[in-house]
């Protein structure tokens, strides 16, 4: 069962490392959980306790028919948890689509111990190039929107990202680039080279 | 129905059968029964009002069958004008099946082939059991205004006795909306041990100030009506009073949306305007329709004492309003239910109960369905509140059974 799981989600691989990170028995908040399937494998392969949440209410229903706990939530206006009331909360790609990142970062640190959090990283190089050679906003495989209809309204670079940590006092305590190959060319420069990234971060 | 008595107990709970076939419908014949309880002064029911009350009569239903190990019983809880009648037909003549026939039923979202679901009439009803216009064994005259003011902690009280009669331990779930939501709220705070999980569907924490208002405004129009007679009405009873108090409660269980889809300003009859006080529009001859076929099946007292009983609902007047503290000692899992349109309990009441659950650690699970019903969207939105509920329970099942 796990592996039928992990397969559903292979063209997630910021999922995949993520849910190495999450530790046996934690407890798991998933902002933005869509039909629950990363929740679903955390639970078969960690035995974890989690709750997601959601917007779309055909992907509630399926979270329901999957047996995960969801609630219908926007992300934009906090989460409704007690302080620590988690041991993990994360959030996949999803960053870049609300409103304030800086408020959502420091409300998940206050309900949680650890943010695991992936992005789409606009340093990657591809993303330059455009910028540089046609002069257009990028578009591209995980990116395909156009500028004026995206739900990407605040696109980021892994080093925004590090620079925001810093104004927040958060810690940065894991960063893995991800999606790129050569990795070595990926881990010598990750800003450049990684489509997608994830950071494991905690309050200093 | 006045005071029927109740005939004793029929522990086999099995009353549904398959009957005839009419066109390709399966009829499936329900017979109601009685659990009549409180004979006694010790087994009287303690209200909330202090009051020890008996004898009570509880018109209740059931389908399906208990399963061997007690695991699979449900409980629907209705609605202000609700009644015990959920599922199925009472006779092969029968035209009108139960008022959620579409949910409940074999093969429905909630299967009676898996599940035995039980829905009674509520305390201080008018649809079997002992309400109002029932017959006070004592001066063998209906209560009236003797009958003690209710709360619906008190018509829980009743069904955890029901319980208990059926030889159930633990609901597996319970769902109930609107009202019934309100019941399903006092189940898992009265009786956290006997609920498994728990439905509450288009309701709230305790009844808004907005709410009371409506309530005052369609018991002043049933008391205004002469034919009230404080309450001591007989053969001419205060339709007109009754009538005025449903048209103005119905007006609530719409919305904009739907009042503008379904009738928009559309003229009756004529096509043109009466220059007169008639009904004109549309909306007007539904909404007299609506309340005159009301009268024919509400007692205008039960109107009264219910409506009463969903004032006082607080589910945090004991703990001073925090519904935090108001739900700590929940052990059911929840889904909780809105309808986007209703605002009558808009989904933000339902967020208060999510919040509060969530900050107890209790097991919850939200959806604000998008509907343009309003609140009347709970038995209209059947086929995603089905989903939803069919999904949640089979779950609850499935751990209970893994165990």
């Amino acid at each position: 069962m796990i592996n039928s799981l992990k397969e559903k989600l292979a063209k997630r691989p910021d999922l995949l490392k993520m849910a190495d990170i999450i530790t046996d028995n934690a407890s798991v908040l998933d902002l933005g959980c869509g039909s629950g399937s990363f929740l679903r494998l955390l639970r078969a392969s960690k035995k974890i306790r989690g709750v997601g949440l959601e917007m779309n209410q055909d992907k509630i229903i399926e979270c329901i028919a999957n047996g995960v706990n969801v609630i219908q939530s926007d992300l934009n206006t906090g989460l409704h948890f007690s302080d620590d009331s988690f041991d993990f909360v994360v959030l996949s790609r999803t960053l870049q689509a609300v409103e304030r990142p800086d408020l959502l970062l420091r409300e998940m640190l206050r309900v949680g111990r650890k943010g695991v959090i992936s992005f789409i990283n606009i340093g990657y190089y591809r993303a330059r190039a455009q910028m540089i050679f046609r002069g257009r906003m990028p578009e591209t495989k995980i990116l395909p929107s156009r500028w004026y209809n995206t739900d990407n309204i605040h696109l980021c670079t892994m080093n925004d990202f590090r620079a925001l940590c810093q104004e927040l006092n958060v810690r940065i305590t894991e960063e893995i680039p991800l999606g790129h190959k050569p990795a070595w060319m990926m881990n010598m420069r990750p800003n450049l080279f990684a489509p997608i990234c994830l950071f494991v971060v905690e309050r200093e | 129905m006045l005071g029927r008595k109740g005939s004793k107990l029929k522990i086999q709970p099995k009353r549904v059968s398959k009957d005839s076939l009419m066109g390709n419908e399966v009829k499936y014949i329900v017979e109601p029964q009685d659990f009549l309880f409180g004979e006694t002064e010790a087994e009287k029911l303690e209200l909330d009002c202090g009051q020890r009350f008996g004898p009570v009569n509880i018109r209740y239903e059931t389908y399906g069958e208990l399963d061997a190990g007690g695991n699979n019983a449900i409980l629907v809880l209705h609605a202000l004008t609700g009644d015990a009648h959920v599922s199925g037909y009472h006779g092969v003549d029968d035209l009108k099946p139960g008022w959620w026939n579409d949910m409940i039923g074999s093969g429905k979202w909630i299967d009676t082939e898996k599940y035995f679901v039980v829905c009674s009439n509520i305390l201080g009803g008018c649809s079997g059991t002992t309400g109002p216009r029932s017959i006070n064994p004592e001066t063998r005259k209906p209560y009236n205004l003797d009958f003690p003011i209710i709360t619906i902690g008190d018509m829980v009280k009743a069904q955890y006795r029901l319980m208990k009669h059926l030889g159930i331990k633990k609901w597996l779930s319970m769902v109930g909306g609107s009202m019934g939501g309100m019941q399903a709220l006092e189940w898992v705070t009265r009786f956290p041990d006997a609920v498994g999980s728990v439905i509450p569907v288009a309701t709230t924490a305790r009844l808004s100030s907005q709410s009371i208002a409506f309530d005052w405004v369609g018991r002043e129009a049933i008391t205004a009506d002469s034919k009230w007679r404080e309450g001591n009405y007989e053969q001419q009873v205060p339709e007109q009073g009754l009538a005025t108090a449903r048209m103005l409660a119905h007006i609530t269980y719409l919305s904009d949306e739907s009042m503008a889809n379904k009738f928009g300003r559309e003229l009756q009859e004529s096509g043109s305007y009466s220059f007169g006080f008639g009904r004109d529009f549309a909306v007007e001859s539904y909404l007299q329709y609506q309340g005159q076929r009301f009268v024919e099946r509400f007692d205008a007292n039960s109107y009264l004492y219910i409506t009463r009983a969903m004032d006082y609902f607080d589910i945090s007047a004991d703990s001073d309003g925090d519904l935090i503290k108001a739900l700590e000692n929940v052990k059911s899992s929840f889904l909780v239910i809105a309808f986007s349109s209703d605002w009558l309990f808009p989904p933000a009441q339902s967020h208060d109960i999510v919040n509060a659950l969530l900050k107890n650690g209790v097991d919850v699970s939200f959806c604000e369905v998008q509907s343009g019903y309003g609140h009347d969207a709970f038995l209209l939105e059947v086929e995603t509140l089905g989903r939803m509920v069919s999904d949640f329970i089979r779950n609850r099942y499935q751990e209970i059974c893994n165990d």
